[in-house]
């Protein structure tokens, strides 16, 4: 079937909106002028000079990394259980406790950053990267049990039980066929909680004291004119960095479907 | 083997707990495994949203919290104007970001799922890329768009078609829903996309042969078989809209600023946790409510299933 021209046409405009604002990204990245408007100056490289320069800009990212690696570990674990268990086994309030568990995909944000700070407060604990990363497992998790309750369901059953008849034992059947087998998801589902960190903004910001991330530090930049041509060159590093990392899991999702014998197109998470 | 002592196990813990609904086979290692994700999330954020829901019925007095149960901080919540625009601002704008999301996300839905090809997860991975520029730079680029020195203004006067900046477009409410509508178009266009690529083409065709046209074939069998992504989209739109923080403190001016704000300030510059646990919590069950209204008004009148 050929689509009408209308339809090809508003898709067309329709991701022209979409891309408006990443468009203008590296445009203002590479300009050479300290206001962010058109008309445009020349091409420069100094705001990406500027940011080597940056003390505090390499300790918010050095935080942002140590919060994404953990947040990435933390919830790919409780992804794997709660995506083992569900995929595999059938049990007494399943769908409750899985739609439970998947709350705060349609949680807003601000709620979670509220909850944790109350929590924080009352008990009497101060702030800083951990408690960024007890609130960004809580939102990333059912990312990773939607990747990985994909790459379980996917997985062929006789191989686990031709591992079972042979003698191998649960455990050992779990690290020696299960676990090789959905791989790919695991890593699919470390990249992109890695990338929903590193991007988080509200809950850091309820929740980061001193330990300032990338996301926090941007949006205390944003209020001076004169760094925000240094913000988008960062923005524009970070886009490449985001691009790469959702390629990787992309890819690591595609043979996750196809090393367990499913349709790479079937099951989208996006 | 491990398999059947599983078995004897929980038909033993069922004949103990007949209370218990029957558990299937294996059912308990299931729960088991579930356990520690359920754990963290009750530990992590329903013990949490349980300690809002007591504090915000607690008063701070400056420095002291008097735990006293009250329902003054709701009553402030509800009756006070401020926080009334703002909550009854916060729905109308997420309302209105979530209808033109939907209706703008809707035919791009459609293409990709009836004209797609071969090439429908390239154009789910066009669709998505956008999305992964830092959030608060995307906002603050829409800012740079539509601002009075900004990019449409710029294009528009040096076409000649306008020869004052236009002013309605930033620090306001329609920017607003401008920038939300973009920030949110993905998460509408995947579930619809999904509830299309279900539909079976042979009801089409029938219809087709039994002489509807293109038009009244769309609202008698594409619409109404693609309502329930269209209902998940707004849900997953309108839910976390209402609580935006980000949007409305960079581009809303004082017009457009949502309960959020007021939320962040009452934890923040005015030192009243409690009152902005009532302002959170009230919030929550409000867009609660609309939802679950939202969705039975579609199962009701529109036979919407799940």
């Amino acid at each position: 079937m050929k689509a009408p021209r209308s339809l090809f046409t508003y898709a067309c405009l329709y991701l022209l909106f979409l891309y408006a604002p990443v468009i203008l990204l590296p445009i203002f990245a590479f300009n050479d002028s300290a206001i962010i408007a058109l008309p445009l100056s020349g091409i420069t490289f100094d705001w990406f000079f500027l940011l080597w320069e940056t003390e505090a800009l390499h300790e918010a990212f050095k935080n942002s990394m140590i919060i994404a690696i953990a947040t990435a570990i933390g919830s790919t674990t409780l992804g794997i259980f709660a995506a083992r268990g569900a995929a595999r086994y059938v049990f007494v309030g399943k769908r409750g406790i899985m739609g439970f568990v998947m709350l705060p995909l349609v949680l807003p944000e601000i709620i979670v950053g509220v909850a944790l700070l109350v929590v924080m407060a009352q008990l009497g604990l101060s702030l800083s990267a951990w408690t960024v990363v007890i609130g960004h497992i809580l939102i990333c998790t059912p990312f990773s049990i939607a990747i990985l309750l994909s790459a379980f369901n996917n997985m062929d059953r006789s191989l686990e039980e031709a591992s079972l008849d042979l003698g191998e034992s649960q455990i050992g059947t779990f690290f020696r066929v299960i676990l090789p087998l959905v791989t790919p998801g695991i890593i699919s589902s470390l990249l992109i909680a890695f990338t929903i960190s590193l991007d988080e903004f509200i809950i850091a910001f309820f929740l980061t004291g001193t330990d300032v991330t990338l996301p926090v530090y941007i949006w205390g930049q944003l209020r001076f004119p004169a760094r925000l041509p240094s913000v988008m060159a960062l923005g524009f590093l970070m886009v490449l960095l985001s691009l790469a990392l959702l390629l990787a899991a992309e890819y690591f999702r595609r043979r996750a479907n196809r090393v367990t014998g499913g349709d790479a197109n079937k099951e989208t998470i996006f | 083997m491990p398999a059947n002592h599983a078995t004897q196990t929980s038909g033993a813990a069922n004949a103990n707990r007949r209370w218990l609904p029957q558990m299937p086979p294996q059912g308990w290692r299931g729960l088991a495994l579930v356990s520690p994700t359920l754990l963290y999330a009750l530990l992590m954020l329903a013990a949490p949203l349980a300690l809002v829901f007591a504090l915000s019925l607690w008063t701070q007095n400056y420095l002291t919290l008097d735990r006293t149960v009250t329902a003054n901080n709701y009553i402030e919540a509800f009756t006070q104007p401020l926080f009334q625009l703002l909550m009854v601002r916060s729905l109308t704008i997420s309302a209105v970001v979530t209808l033109v999301t939907v209706i703008l996300a809707y035919p791009i839905a459609y293409y990709v799922a009836f004209y797609g090809g071969k090439r429908k997860a390239l154009w789910l991975l066009a669709i998505t890329i956008p999305f992964w520029t830092s959030y608060l730079i995307r906002i603050f680029l829409w800012k740079v768009i539509l601002g009075y020195n900004g990019v449409i203004n710029g294009s528009l006067m040096g076409l000649g078609f306008i020869e004052e900046p236009l002013t309605f477009i930033l620090y306001n409410a329609n920017a607003v829903v401008i920038t939300l509508a973009h920030a949110w178009a993905p998460f509408a266009i995947l579930p619809i996309f999904v509830s299309l690529s279900k539909i079976d083409t042979s009801l089409l065709e029938a219809a087709r042969d039994l002489g509807d046209g293109p038009i009244r074939r769309f609202f008698r069998i594409t619409l109404p078989l693609s309502m329930s992504g269209v209902v998940a989209a707004s849900l997953i739109v309108f839910i976390p809209t209402v609580g935006d923080y980000v949007t409305p403190k960079l581009l809303g001016g004082t017009d457009g600023l949502m309960i959020a704000n007021m939320i962040q300030i009452q934890f923040g510059k005015a030192n009243n946790a409690p009152l902005g646990s009532a302002l959170a919590v009230s919030a929550m069950v409000i867009v609660g409510a609309i939802s679950i209204l939202f969705v039975w008004l579609n199962r009701r009148f529109l036979k919407v299933k799940g």
